[in-house]
């Protein structure tokens, strides 16, 4: 009976054990072995050793430039996204009248997502008829940057059209607050708790969890950011733009260095692991856990 | 004593008020905030609207106007004769129901054997299916293209849909799980009993009570793969393979930099069935992300 049930196990899980395998086990151990080899499709590829890896540490300068113009975007964009997701479920997180109205269109811009808001984003930071330099000047008197057409208001540029991709993370925000028990708040009014001092002693320790989460993975998407900056600026202008997966695709697609392209791609994901463990690590000292958690 | 309680509820009573006072002034401020948020969501997209609506010689006018005067239907003409709509459309839509078929009964059967059977090796292979979740797709990109290649697949549907059909996505996988450990095992224990196959438990029980969990998978994987671009992009070389992400990309690069009006109804016809999914589907949505994190990918 025991070995029968067994064999069930195994037989429902194979087809996701199979695409385990196929499409993420076999193609890691191939791409590493890549990356210490030279190959462009046409011939076999010829082991190199360690000449990939050199070229993109100590000699192709576009790897450092790719690196940070992805670096600067995520410091600047994820803390930013942070703040406004938590702020905005704040919001949200109330008994008002047609509040779920106001979820639905706050949400609204992360469902329309993809190359088709993209392009519109060309147009509406367009420096002379865009909106949203048309709106600056109409409210502000400020006159706006070239965005796009500019090295350095490209990236502000892209920055600010990201701000309408955090649905997801109002959303998960959202459910967060919505966990905090009304007692932590009730016991903290009757001790004289001011709103700040709520947030403060509250809201921020219990979200910080969340926090955490949407910290680690504004991170890895971040460093992921490719079709914006292909359908939108090809990374420019003067490679002002050219995010990291941006460089590896032109490498792998366009230059068909499948082995140095492969090299980098082991790059972003060492940044990518040991960004994530160094949240993991440090969370000790900021995430607030409580000893005790009901499951639900 | 009578004089002081008096007293007491009068204070008491200043007190309410002003509180009261204090909470509608509140509700007000929100109220303002989220207004203001809510026109700068919408925004874009209105805006997007707007330009599809314009006559061409209109586009790069100044003021920029949100109501369009005159309004055309130049651009939505042109974005079903100039720009192959309906083709890559069509595309798009067959690509997406094969994922959403294949990750739904994929994901459901691999997620049924984790709740339902043990085993050995049964944790540990647990975590090995789930890891791709936190690997980036570029590491496995150049080998699977590679390999692809070497099938001589590039420029068919099999890079794209085949994956769907051996899993999808982990994040579903896990999220089917928690969901069919919540269905109790009376049920399958009466079929058994009644004769009825273990794959019969599955398919005529468990997916059945799990509609809502299998929605919310056919969703996110139909707006992971309707969004889908450098899938297409590396894969596909023929134009009339394309789906409209790409397709679409190319019209920029081709006639964009002036055809802006039909370029903005290309894009407002792509996004309009992810809007009306929304639209009738938001419960599942919201649910579905709050339970994976949002961090569900194609």
């Amino acid at each position: 009976m025991r070995s029968r049930e067994a064999m069930y196990l195994y037989l429902f899980i194979a087809p996701g054990l199979l695409g385990m395998i196929l499409f993420h086990l076999a193609p890691m151990i191939v791409s590493f072995g890549l990356s210490f080899s030279e190959y462009e499709i046409t011939s076999p590829p010829e082991f190199v050793g360690f000449q990939n890896y050199h070229r993109m540490l100590f000699v192709d300068e576009l790897v450092g430039k790719s690196l940070s113009v992805t670096a600067v975007y995520a410091v600047v964009g994820v803390p930013i996204r942070l703040f406004l997701q938590l702020f905005i479920a704040m919001l949200l997180n109330r008994q008002l009248a047609g509040i779920r109205i106001f979820r639905a269109i706050l949400y609204f811009p992360s469902v329309v997502a993809g190359v088709a808001i993209a392009l519109g984003w060309i147009l509406l930071l367009n420096p002379t008829y865009g909106a949203v330099n048309h709106l600056l000047w109409e409210l502000f008197g400020i006159i706006g940057p070239r965005w796009l057409n500019s090295t350095q208001w490209v990236i502000p540029g892209l920055l600010l059209m990201s701000l309408w991709g955090i649905g997801p993370g109002i959303v998960i925000n959202l459910a967060g607050l919505q966990g905090i028990s009304a007692e932590l708040y009730e016991a903290a009014e009757i001790d004289g708790a001011g709103s700040f001092r709520k947030f403060l002693h509250i809201t921020l320790p219990m979200m910080s969890p969340i926090l955490m989460f949407n910290l680690v993975m504004g991170i890895v998407s971040n460093f992921q950011i490719f079709t914006q900056a292909y359908v939108m600026t090809s990374g420019g202008p003067a490679n002002s733009s050219l995010f990291f997966v941006l460089y590896l695709y032109r490498n792998a697609f366009e230059f068909f260095k499948m082995g140095y392209a492969s090299a980098l791609a082991w790059l972003l994901f060492a940044i990518i692991l040991i960004m994530t463990l160094a949240v993991f690590r440090s969370s000790p000292l900021w995430v607030y856990y409580e000893a005790k958690r009901e499951r639900t | 004593m009578n004089l002081g309680s008096a007293n007491f509820t009068a204070e008491r009573r200043l007190e309410l008020r002003l509180v009261r006072r204090r909470r509608r002034l509140r509700t007000l401020v929100i109220y303002t905030l989220l207004i203001i948020l809510s026109i700068i969501a919408l925004l874009p997209v209105m805006w997007m609207v707007a330009i599809s609506l314009t006559p061409l010689n209109k586009v790069f006018q100044y003021p920029p106007r949100l109501i369009p005067d005159p309004l055309s239907l130049t651009g939505y003409h042109e974005a079903v004769t100039l720009f192959p709509f309906y083709r890559y459309f069509l595309n798009t839509s067959l690509m997406t129901a094969a994922r959403v078929i294949g990750t739904v009964f994929s994901a459901s059967l691999v997620a049924y054997g984790f709740a339902r059977y043990d085993g050995p090796f049964k944790e540990v292979l647990f975590v090995f299916i789930l890891t791709p979740i936190f690997l980036p797709e570029q590491v496995t990109l150049i080998p699977l293209f590679v390999g692809y290649t070497r099938l001589g697949w590039i420029d068919t549907y099999n890079p794209l849909v085949l994956p769907a059909f051996f899993g999808g996505s982990a994040v579903y996988i896990f999220l089917l799980r928690q969901f069919f450990m919540t269905i109790p095992t009376d049920l399958d224990d009466a079929a058994r009993i009644d004769g009825a196959s273990e794959f019969a438990i599955y398919w005529r029980i468990i997916l059945p009570l799990a509609k809502p969990a299998l929605a919310t998978v056919a969703i996110f994987t139909f707006m992971a793969s309707w969004n889908d671009f450098l899938g297409p992009l590396i894969y596909l070389t023929s134009k009339e393979k394309l789906p409209l992400s790409v397709g679409l990309s190319r019209f920029l690069g081709e006639s964009g930099t002036t055809l802006w009006n039909s370029l903005m109804a290309a894009a407002v016809l792509t996004v309009l069935p992810p809007i009306l999914l929304f639209v009738f589907a938001q419960k599942y949505i919201m649910q579905g992300i709050a339970i994976t994190g949002g961090g569900a990918k194609g």
